[in-house]
């Protein structure tokens, strides 16, 4: 099996990541408990997922400035794995939710900013389905991701600031860069952070390498 | 660019036909409400205004391109910029809207009743609310109209674009109708400006490429 580095990186990552972090010592908080090792699993989605949508935003860019097949395959596949790390940050945040803040949802604004950002890029799946001509579907559906990107911004990044929020940081909470957050978890976070966001790039790169083929076989054909 | 505005002055059909559409959703939500209680609570009042007009928006919006005969568009197409296009249509949408947003206030007010306590500042809500619909929904309509179901297209593609833009709305409309300070509401209409902002942006910069198919 011939991997280059970075995917060697990334098992060694992730495998120091759910080693380390469910066995490791993390410090004593009051409801929080073990449900802190959350951290090492639930954040890493959202960074992983806004990095990799923005690796899709960018290659949409790229495809309005230059018409290419491949720009518009990775801009779509990219923009799938975001999706995927956006459903499973929102199972993993509901299922600590469930036992911390006592329900599986609780209106949380960061809850249902997140909920939204998902309809978005669903509305964007959707877009792409109801066009036949591949050109014309390509640089729409490109014009339309850039757009959502746009608009997704204020809804991660400024409303919740607005609003109290339930979240570990807000309202009150012990927060996240504060004292409670010491040297044993970012030892522990940083390269989750990393390992997560290297895999979805990893399955972004595997998921074009096979729609590219499938182009090149039904061209074929 | 004021060509485009008096060819859309002409098709007054539509305008009266929204003004009809506001009518009667008011009188609707008027029926369906007053028949069990008397006065509607202050949260619901706001929160129903607010969809009624979204609605109201997303219907009037939506013909904005739909409409156009193909003809007329390439006309367009080889007599004036895209930029031309976009910022007459979302100018045209704009006032349309502030025209539509204003009427229903007032018939809403006539018919369910007024909570409201500060009239200029629900005013300056409605205004920061018609030019943000109108500028988010000018490019979806856009989108949206080169899809073979453009209907359903852009209801599911413009409501996840507008809520973060509607619960500022909300939260700003609902302070003017308690009559808290205006203070308050400078955050919210700050973010609601700079929302606008980025939504004209971004549009103005990606029409062109929209426009070429």
């Amino acid at each position: 099996m011939k991997l280059s580095w970075w995917k060697w990186l990334t098992v060694a990552l992730l495998l120091y990541t759910v080693v380390v972090g469910l066995l490791s010592e993390v410090p004593r908080l009051a409801i929080l408990n073990e449900t802190i090792r959350n951290l090492y699993f639930h954040v890493p989605m959202w960074f992983g997922m806004i990095l990799i949508l923005l690796v899709s935003v960018v290659y949409s860019i790229k495809y309005l400035r230059n018409p290419l097949l491949k720009n518009d395959i990775v801009a779509v596949e990219a923009a799938k794995v975001g999706i995927l790390f956006g459903v499973l940050g929102i199972v993993t945040g509901m299922e600590w939710a469930r036992f911390t803040w006592g329900e599986f949802w609780s209106n949380d604004p960061k809850q249902n900013a997140s909920a939204i950002g998902l309809l978005i890029y669903f509305a964007y799946l959707i877009l792409r389905g109801s066009f036949q001509d591949h050109q014309q579907r390509a640089r729409i559906s490109a014009v339309y991701n850039v757009f959502a990107f746009a608009a997704l911004i204020p809804l991660l990044f400024i409303l919740p600031r607005l609003t109290d929020s339930l979240h570990p940081g807000n309202g009150g909470n012990p927060g996240f860069n504060s004292y409670d957050l010491d040297s044993r978890l970012r030892a522990v976070f940083y390269p989750a952070v990393i390992g997560w966001t290297l895999l979805g790039v990893w399955v972004v790169t595997l998921r074009t390498r096979l729609e590219v083929l499938k182009q090149r076989f039904y061209e074929n054909a | 660019m004021q060509k485009d505005f008096v060819l859309e002055w002409r098709q007054k059909y539509a305008f009266n036909g929204m003004l009809l559409y506001v009518g009667s959703t008011v009188f609707i939500c008027y029926l369906s409400f007053s028949l069990r209680f008397g006065a509607l609570e202050v949260p619901v009042w706001n929160a129903l205004y607010w969809i009624i007009l979204l609605f109201t928006a997303v219907n009037a919006i939506a013909k904005g391109f739909a409409q156009e005969s193909r003809g007329r568009l390439l006309y367009y197409y080889s007599v004036v910029s895209p930029q031309g296009v976009i910022v007459a249509k979302m100018l045209y949408n704009a006032a349309l809207m502030l025209v539509l947003a204003v009427l229903c206030f007032g018939f809403y007010a006539v018919v369910i009743g007024n909570p409201v306590q500060d009239v200029p500042m629900f005013l300056l809500t409605i205004l920061l609310g018609a030019l943000g619909f109108a500028a988010s929904l000018t490019m979806i309509s856009g989108i949206a109209a080169k899809t073979a179901n453009t209907g359903t297209l852009m209801a599911v593609l413009s409501f996840p674009v507008m809520v973060p833009m509607l619960l500022m709305l909300m939260k700003m409309s609902k302070n003017a109708i308690d009559g808290l300070d205006r203070s308050l509401s400078l955050d919210e209409g700050l973010v609601l400006l700079a929302i606008n902002m980025i939504v004209v942006t971004v549009s103005y910069i990606l029409f062109p490429y929209l426009w070429r198919s």
